[in-house]
């Protein structure tokens, strides 16, 4: 099997699980106890013709093989179909929140990532010393809170009290900011709900590069390359966090579905104007037509991120160029 | 019968190591303190906590008649207290055991029976795990209706994957043993072999899960019920912050927000730190440096 022939297997297993994401949709709607209409037209004098009339409207009179077929006909065209709460598209709805909650999220993954490699990759290091037992036991504990607990803490504490930040919010409203001070303005808003995530999703990435780094450390090419004499930060660096990353990476495409979460907890508590606070106000609205909308938008990115996560992986680990030959 | 009694001779010595562990120790300790809360709830809870109170009862700091204060509608912030460790604890526990029986199951015939079987069972755990878990969670609670039972449900159907993926690959070495070969031999059918054979040493496995899974419902639950899809009949951690964040108050009473959160933490501190001990005391490692 050749580099080109994994990724057309990835991305060929890529396409059946959106197709499969689109069925369970499709079927949480429809187990729903109780009559879609009559849970709309509650008055008991709507007469039965009314009921139908109104089953046809939305095509719910159909066999549901043919309501299948009407509901991916729709999805093809990208319609979600209208938001109950704001009465336009879902598409347009959803679409306008992208940016913010890519701008929050990826600002939070990428310094997650790093600080939390590079402290989890001192505590493997360090193994067994005071400094490997604090990081430990802080990355548990931060693991353990939840993001919405800790961010209301953080809310009371630097945003109420302190007012060094802003209660919430995407950017200070008619401030008339442009350019650099905007960016800055952003920023400022920013530090809060990036922060209450950083601090959950670092706790998770120094316990995995602590465990890996402990394991590739006690292989024998480590032994090696110290006693060839290269210095020990040589053997960290190119020797064995090169190694210890594997594993790290695999995991990071796991938990994309877990750390959505985050993002979500974040976005509300902060009332940052994204895809995750876009949850809670349909929730909080019965918005079912969005919520849908908004699900469907995160599984399918889960498993484009998995999908980016896994060709990454073919080209670092020389394994499966190796299993090519 | 002699195996009943190295079953409990292991139990025993399980518990020992635990007792022995530090953060087991710990973790123990906050569970307790919770876990009295619960079970002695109607004697330490003052008053009804869904009882709301007159005009001057409203957002009262705390007080002698008040422990902890009052929240938005004059109702007593420790009786919510108290009664809500009930719901944590209860979600927690019965989510663990549907999701460790369920995940188990799946686990031990995909891993006994290999083939076709496990293709497909290893295929929907996979398609599970891809899904975002606190997403579906949102919309299947939505749409089922916010009720206890409605959430211990949506929580395991997130849930079980992990725990079938764990058991899958335990079982997958253990089938492999001579005692199973053994078992076969002397003429133990499949359903013997899976469950009298294998299961019990998936035991500490499933063990390890289960205060696992505890922690994670516990976690969802309060998640869920912060989001506003909490049972409305009965007052939980997360359902009080749902209702102090709702209500534009919650920075001038701090006596409202901090004890669901302190009691959240401690809850799921605790059973973090369980976990920890008890997947460190299962490893053969920690009972070899114990000279066991």
């Amino acid at each position: 099997m050749n580099l080109t022939g994994f990724a057309a297997r990835k991305a060929i297993a890529a396409v059946i699980t959106i197709f499969a994401i689109l069925c369970v949709n499709f079927i949480i709607f429809r187990i729903a106890p109780g009559d879609p209409v009559r849970m709309m037209f509650k008055d008991p004098r709507v007469s039965a013709k009314a009921l139908e009339l109104q089953r046809q409207k939305f095509g719910i009179d159909k066999p549901l093989s043919g309501q299948f077929l009407a509901y991916m006909k729709q999805l093809s065209r990208g319609d979600l179909g209208i938001s109950f709460w704001q009465k336009r598209p879902v598409t347009e709805v959803i679409a306008e929140r992208i940016p913010a909650t890519l701008a929050l999220v990826l600002t939070a993954l990428v310094i997650a990532v790093v600080l939390g490699v590079a402290l989890g990759a001192i505590a493997g290091w360090r193994n067994g010393t005071k400094l490997d037992t604090f990081l430990l036991t802080a990355s548990l504990t931060m693991y353990s809170i939840p993001t919405f607990a800790l961010g209301i803490i953080l809310l009371l504490v630097f945003a109420y009290f302190l007012s060094i930040f802003p209660l919430g919010g995407i950017a200070t409203p008619a401030s008339g900011f442009e350019g650099f001070e905007y960016i800055k303005d952003v920023a400022w808003h920013m530090f809060l709900p990036c922060f209450s995530i950083i601090l959950w999703y670092i706790g998770e990435y120094v316990l995995l590069t602590r465990s890996s780094m402990m394991d590739v450390l006690g292989q024998d090419y480590i032994a090696t390359a110290r006693g060839k004499g290269i210095k020990e930060f040589r053997v960290l660096k190119n020797h064995a966090l090169r190694n210890a990353l594997l594993p790290v990476v695999t995991l990071t495409g796991i938990n994309i579905g877990f750390a959505i979460a985050g993002v979500i907890e974040a976005e509300t508590v902060f009332s940052w104007p994204g895809a995750g606070r876009l949850v809670y106000d349909a929730v909080v609205k019965r918005d079912y037509p969005l919520l849908q909308g908004v699900f469907l938008l995160f599984a399918v990115s889960v498993v484009l991120a998995n999908l980016f996560i896994d060709l990454i992986y073919g080209f670092i680990d020389p394994r499966i160029k190796v299993g090519a030959k | 019968m002699k195996k009943l009694l190295s079953l409990l001779k292991n139990v025993h010595q399980f518990f020992h190591l635990l007792v022995g562990h530090s953060m087991g120790r710990i973790g123990a300790f906050l569970i307790a303190l919770v876990l009295i809360a619960a079970v002695f709830a109607p004697y330490l809870g003052t008053v009804d906590p869904q009882a709301s109170g007159k005009r001057e009862d409203i957002l009262n700091a705390p007080s002698t008649r008040h422990w902890l204060g009052t929240d938005d509608l004059g109702r007593d912030v420790w009786s919510q207290i108290i009664f809500g460790s009930r719901v944590s604890l209860a979600i927690g526990l019965i989510t663990a055991f549907v999701t460790v029986v369920t995940g188990t199951l799946i686990g031990l015939i995909a891993g006994y029976y290999g083939g076709l079987i496990e293709e497909v069972l290893v295929r929907i755990v996979d398609f599970f795990m891809m899904l975002p878990v606190l997403p579906l969670m949102i919309i299947l609670a939505a749409v089922l209706g916010p009720n206890l039972w409605n959430i211990i449900l949506v929580i395991s159907v997130v849930s079980w994957p992990t725990t079938a993926r764990v058991v899958r690959s335990q079982v997958l070495s253990i089938k492999e043993r001579p005692f199973v070969e053994a078992a076969r031999c002397i003429g133990a059918g499949n359903v013997r072999l899976m469950f009298a054979e294998i299961m019990p040493n998936v035991l500490p496995l499933m063990f390890a899960q289960a205060v696992l899974m505890i922690t994670y419902a516990i976690y969802d639950e309060a998640i869920l019920a912060f989001l506003g899809l909490g049972d409305p009949t009965r007052i939980s951690w997360g359902s009080m912050l749902h209702f102090a964040f709702e209500s534009g108050v919650m920075a001038r009473s701090p006596w409202w927000i901090g004890p669901p959160i302190a009691g959240i933490i401690v809850l799921i501190v605790g059973f973090s730190l369980l976990g920890t001990a008890v997947t460190d005391v299962l490893t053969p490692q920690y009972k070899e440096a114990k000279g066991l």
